[in-house]
């Protein structure tokens, strides 16, 4: 008990005082997705003098809710995560201050999605639909090649998605459908799918590691699955064995552009910090290692992508894409319609 | 009374005061400030109908299919004495602590698609996690009525049947009802099991605060939504706590060892039978953890174990720290459960401040989002900016731990014959001496026993300490939810061997309470 | 030395003790007589320490001890079934006081061997108490109460639980005891054997009053009244010139003769119960020791020892 006690007290003082730490530390807000090597934060860390620490709270949705519920008192410096799909949620919340970063000029315009400089892009990964290379192999059925394909009868029970009101890719995956038939069409497209036995699911995991078939170990039976244009790398560079393709395929067509943003935190303790931590997400260092621990692509020009990515990820030309503003001001109202069309 | 009995009085209620204001402050503030920002705030109270309906239906079936299963099994528990019986019965309550992401997805991968989502694998999965209370509860309470009471039931005419019905079931009236009323609870405010085997069109009021919360961010209906919660568990709280006062009241007759016998002749094979398919039910899933935890590529093998000990973007730390980390404050929350849940027990024992009891229960009941989210807004300013510190797990735990500890403790303190506190008291013992002398040493089994659960019952929450926990402080539930986020069969295998690491850990645990603690004693 | 004075209990509406008074001489055993319920454990309990009454007052040597706690009041009780520890062996149980007042080991293992010895149970110390029999747990207990010295012994019926010739030979331990140690104590008991035995005086209690105290032998010559010469075992109730008496079995005689028609024959170790009924109707009951007794069915005559005919006070008999 007494032991017990002692150790208490080592925790709380442990946790303690983090008031004091402010000018040495710098803290990253962001959802449990996010990753980076030790290698890099180390060089973050040497570079600024900073200790990074790195605070997750929940999937993209969720870490950005908690992070709208302490706007202007923060619990850290610099949020990351946020979409262009949820943008103007945390722009409405006033959860940044506005900064520019000096290697802005490194970046495709395409990625520049607020001309205030409250959100600096980071990385960017396309949602598309993967296909089970092996199961279309062995049952001489082609693939599918466009959105349309998978409402005809022989893709029947083949589809599995995520529900746009729990899901990111799933909320990407309803915005390409939009783009692609338009504010009148695209509820009479998922009308048609739903015709056709498309699976639901709440999130992404289950979809692909529990639903498709195509997943390294998965017991599913579901073909073609909502993922991202580097789930193919990624089989292969999981794996555990050499493979000289990748088990599943993309959909080119079907793919919706995530932008993912971070930003300085409004009312940052260590502001100065934040800075750096936002230059240094630009940096080439930084975005080299975005493929390998995130499976998104770099928005820097001229970063190298690695192997794996060069041979198996799809780098989309032309993704669907939705103007931010109209995303904004019609999202909510978009994934309650689409509940009422496919759950109903 | 004297000076010394006013003191000892003072003393009490001062002791008193430390649940009240850890529950207060951790409880009571964080959860007030959420729903106050949200009443206040602006957003829709359009609230999908049917939520409350379905919340209290589906609670039901799960109950009575609970009961239903879960009889046989208590029954064979409490009458017979067989090989591995302390292991059965620790075993039962390995699901029950498990945490619900890890049992849900065993599920998804057990059943047969197009089985998978709605309303039976919500009631299977219910079963699967609340049978160990039926157990618990009805067989202990069983174990203690003494055969005496069937044999004159037979010498009278009753048969078998008419033994159930005019006699067992009778008899085991008031535990039934504790169980069910606690079954109900748990069922009511399930969160994991209806989100991820609910489908996307089936929600509870746990889940559509969730989605309000986390997902709309509509603070104002999930507010809402969460006094509506609140309300209905304190109604079931409340008839829950008459209904195991009731229990604990019923004066047993016979000690455990009067009571087992070995089962003979056409019972060996029912219960043969029962412990079978319980051990199907129970063990399938679980099973199903332990095969995927070994099926690596190419063959059986230990390679996702060995990778527990290397580095994984999936986590800021390597994997087989998060089960220090789980020990740790697994530990912390014991402690601190056992500290605020003594105190409660002893008050309500004594029929002080029975309220706490009810207040203490509470949290069971609140949404865990939501509460998280109280956290974070009620935490915000020093000297109590505790929003990221690792403390608030423990605290978290504690706060799911305490309702146990509070129920185990309790009836093992009303179970103490109160002239024992009068024999001592004859002979010099002060109050505060008989505490010491009498209470302590008598409880001290059942303080063993409640430890272990909520040593347990902390290492495999999830729902409290996802929204709390830092992630470079990640628990072993928390440290699997993020192995299962991630793609490929290294992370769902790692995922799979850290469920069995702590599948192996709470085993341990309740193992070793059922070993200190006799486990006769309230769950 | 031990006064309880005009002391009234009730629990929930229903009045334990109403106005209870008695008196215990120093050495003196009071035995304390009553049916379940008249509220006899009350008024232990009471003095004790472990009830508070509702008014009245218990005196100790003189000095009001109404307000004191039972652990600091210095009087040892002795539970009906024991009530031993379970968690501590025999030397455990009964050195709980002596180690609650501070007293030395060497001094409390002197003790403890003292009083186990007195009770019986000489090298009893490390047994573990769920291992005793009944009669053991008893005796334990009552050297638990004995040990610490205390000034005065409450016993709450410490033979209830026993049967046969282990309760006779524990009166007789207890009786002997007393003697050996010259303790005041009260002694509670629903068993007019056990109390006439143990009390040097007894208190008949009904519906939480003392209804009559006196030494055993004035007892059973001088009931008080029907209710209490019922309750002695006095069957022989009946009107005599307009008043209520009662006439002791003993003083009914028996010999040969035609008046009376005999109902039944009980023998009762050395004595014989004989229940005869007259012409009349009225039924007596006489005992004799006389082996040549008359059967059940014959006739005999009655003589009546006007010396054994009691005259009662008017107090109607209850349920």
């Amino acid at each position: 008990m007494k032991r017990l006690l002692a150790l208490a007290v080592v925790v709380a003082a442990g946790c303690g005082g983090s008031g004091d730490k402010k000018a040495t530390e710098v803290v990253l807000v962001t959802h449990d997705s996010f990753a980076i090597s030790k290698r890099v934060e180390r060089a973050f860390e040497r570079e600024s003098g900073l200790r990074l620490r790195i605070l997750q709270s929940g999937d993209a949705g969720e870490a950005l809710n908690r992070a709208l519920l302490t706007a202007g008192n923060p619990e850290g410096d610099v949020f990351f995560g946020v979409d262009n799909n949820l943008l103007s949620r945390a722009l409405d919340g006033k959860l940044f201050a506005p900064y520019k970063p000096k290697a802005l000029d490194r970046l495709d315009d395409q990625f520049l999605l607020d001309d205030r400089h409250r959100v600096t892009p980071v990385d960017h990964g396309e949602v598309c639909l993967n296909f089970d290379r092996g199961w279309f192999a062995s049952h001489r059925i082609a693939p599918p090649r466009t959105l349309l394909d998978l409402t005809r009868p022989r893709f029947r029970k083949l589809l599995v998605v995520e529900n746009p009101a729990t899901s990111t890719p799933g909320v990407a995956f309803m915005l390409a459908t939009v783009a692609q038939f338009g504010e009148q069409g695209w509820r009479r497209y998922w009308e048609r799918l739903r015709k056709n036995d498309v699976l639901v699911t709440d999130g992404w995991e289950e979809a692909y590691t529990v639903r498709f078939s195509g997943a390294a170990g998965s017991k599913g039976r579901r073909p073609v699955v909502v993922s991202y244009a580097s789930s193919p790398a990624a089989e292969v560079f999981f794996a555990g064995r050499k493979l000289a393709e990748a088990p599943t395929g993309v959909v080119d067509s079907s793919c919706f552009r995530q932008v993912e943003l971070a930003g300085v935190l409004r009312g940052a303790p260590n502001e100065e910090g934040a800075r750096k931590l936002v230059d240094f997400m630009l940096s080439p260092r930084f975005q080299a290692e975005v493929p390998l621990s995130m499976f998104v692509f770099p928005v820097r020009r001229g970063v190298p992508l690695p192997e794996v990515f060069r041979k198996h990820a799809i780098v989309v030309q032309k993704p669907l894409e939705l103007p931010p503003n109209a995303i904004g001001a019609n999202r909510d109202r978009w994934i309650r319609e689409w509940t009422a069309t496919v759950l109903r | 009374m004297d000076r010394n009995g006013a003191s000892v009085r003072l003393a009490l209620g001062a002791a008193v005061a430390l649940p009240g204001a850890f529950l207060g402050l951790f409880f009571a503030y964080p959860l007030g400030s959420i729903l106050a920002r949200g009443l206040t705030g602006d957003g829709s109270v359009e609230l999908r109908p049917g939520v409350l309906w379905f919340s209290v239906w589906q609670a039901g079936a799960s109950t009575a299919l609970t009961l239903a299963l879960g009889l046989p099994l208590a029954w064979v528990v409490a009458r017979f004495d067989f090989p591995g019986r302390a292991l059965v019965r620790a075993l039962v309550v390995v699901p029950f602590v498990l945490p619900t992401v890890v049992v849900a997805t065993a599920f998804l991968t057990l059943l047969p698609e197009g089985q998978q989502r709605g309303i039976l694998p919500i009631l299977a999965a219910h079963v699967f996690f609340n049978v160990a209370i039926v157990v618990r509860i009805v067989g202990g309470y069983w174990a203690r009525i003494h055969p005496r009471l069937w044999e004159a039931a037979a010498t009278l005419g009753a048969g078998p049947a008419s033994r159930l019905r005019t006699v067992t079931l009778p008899v085991l009236a008031p535990a039934l009802a504790a169980a069910a009323a606690l079954v109900f609870l748990f069922s009511f405010t399930s969160f994991g099991v209806v989100l991820i085997l609910g489908g996307p069109t089936r929600s509870t009021l746990e889940t559509e605060i969730y989605y309000q919360a986390a997902r709309m961010f509509d603070l104002r209906a999930a507010a809402v939504l969460s006094l509506v919660q609140l309300g209905c568990v304190g109604a079931i709280v409340g008839v829950a706590g008459r209904l195991d006062r009731c229990v604990a009241g019923a004066r047993m007759v016979a000690p455990e060892s009067d009571v087992l016998v070995r089962a003979q002749g056409r019972q060996r094979v029912v219960v043969a039978g029962i412990l079978g398919a319980a051990a199907v039910g129970l063990g399938a899933p679980l099973a199903a953890l332990v095969e995927r935890s070994l099926s690596a590529p190419g063959g059986y093998g230990l390679t996702f174990y060995r990778a527990l000990g290397e580095e994984t973007p999936a986590l800021l730390v390597v994997p087989w720290r998060a089960a220090l980390n789980s020990l740790a404050f697994a530990a912390v929350a014991t402690g601190m459960a056992l500290v605020v849940g003594g105190i409660v027990a002893a008050a309500v024992a004594r029929s002080r401040a029975t309220w706490l009891d009810q207040f203490a229960m509470l949290p069971l009941g609140a949404s865990a989002v939501m509460l998280g989210y109280g956290f974070v807004i009620a935490f915000d300013d020093p000297p109590l900016d505790l929003r990221s510190s690792p403390l608030l797990v423990p605290v978290a735990q504690a706060l799911v731990a305490v309702p146990f500890v509070v129920r185990i403790l309790t009836s093992a303190l009303r179970s103490i014959d109160e002239r024992l506190r009068d024999a001592a008291a004859v002979l010099g013992a002060s109050r505060a001496r008989v505490i010491r002398e009498i209470d302590l040493p008598l409880v001290l089994r059942s303080f063993g026993l409640a430890a272990g659960f909520a040593f347990a019952i902390s290492l495999g929450d999830f729902g409290a300490t996802v929204f709390v926990a830092r992630s470079d402080w990640p628990t072993v539930p928390v440290a699997i939810f993020r192995f299962l986020g991630r793609p490929g069969a290294e992370n769902a295998g790692e995922a799979a061997a850290l469920s069995v690491v702590l599948m192996t850990m709470t085993m341990a645990a309740m193992l070793a309470a059922d070993r200190l603690g006799g486990g006769r004693r309230g769950l | 030395m031990l006064r309880v004075d005009n002391v009234s209990v009730a629990f929930d509406g229903c009045q334990a003790l109403a106005g209870t008074r008695i008196e215990v001489a120093e050495g003196e055993t009071l035995a304390v007589l009553g049916p379940s319920g008249s509220g006899k454990t009350t008024l232990l309990r009471v003095i004790a320490g472990l009830t508070r009454p509702d008014c009245g007052r218990v005196l100790l040597d003189g000095r009001d001890v109404t307000a004191v706690p039972a652990h600091a009041r210095g009087i040892g009780l002795m539970f009906q079934d024991g009530v031993l520890f379970p968690h501590r062996d025999v030397a455990g149980n009964v050195e709980f006081g002596l180690r609650i007042a501070g007293v030395p080991r060497e001094q409390r293992r002197r003790r403890v061997a003292e009083v186990l010895e007195l009770v019986g149970l000489r090298g009893f110390e490390q047994r573990p108490v769920a291992t005793l029999s009944g009669g053991e747990q008893q005796r334990v207990a009552l050297s638990r109460a004995l040990a610490p010295a205390p000034r005065a012994l409450l016993l709450d019926e410490p033979l209830g639980s026993l049967d046969g010739p282990l309760r006779a030979r524990l009166l007789d331990d207890l009786a002997e005891v007393f003697e050996a140690i010259g303790l005041t104590a009260v002694h509670v008991t629903h068993d007019v054997g056990e109390a006439f035995a143990l009390g040097h005086r007894v208190a008949v209690m009904l519906e939480g009053r003392v209804v009559q105290c006196a030494p055993p032998d004035e007892l059973w010559t001088r009931p008080r009244d029907e209710w209490t010469a019922r309750f002695l075992g006095m069957t022989n109730v009946c009107e005599l010139d307009g008043r209520r008496v009662v006439v002791r079995p003993e003083a009914v005689r028996l010999r040969r003769g035609d008046d009376v028609t005999v109902l039944s024959v009980e023998r009762r170790g050395a004595v014989v119960h004989v229940r005869v009924r007259g012409d009349d109707g009225d039924e007596f009951e006489a005992v004799t020791t006389e082996l040549d007794h008359p059967r059940a069915g014959g006739r005999v005559t009655i003589d009546i020892d006007p010396a054994g005919v009691v005259e009662l006070e008017e107090r109607p008999s209850p349920g």
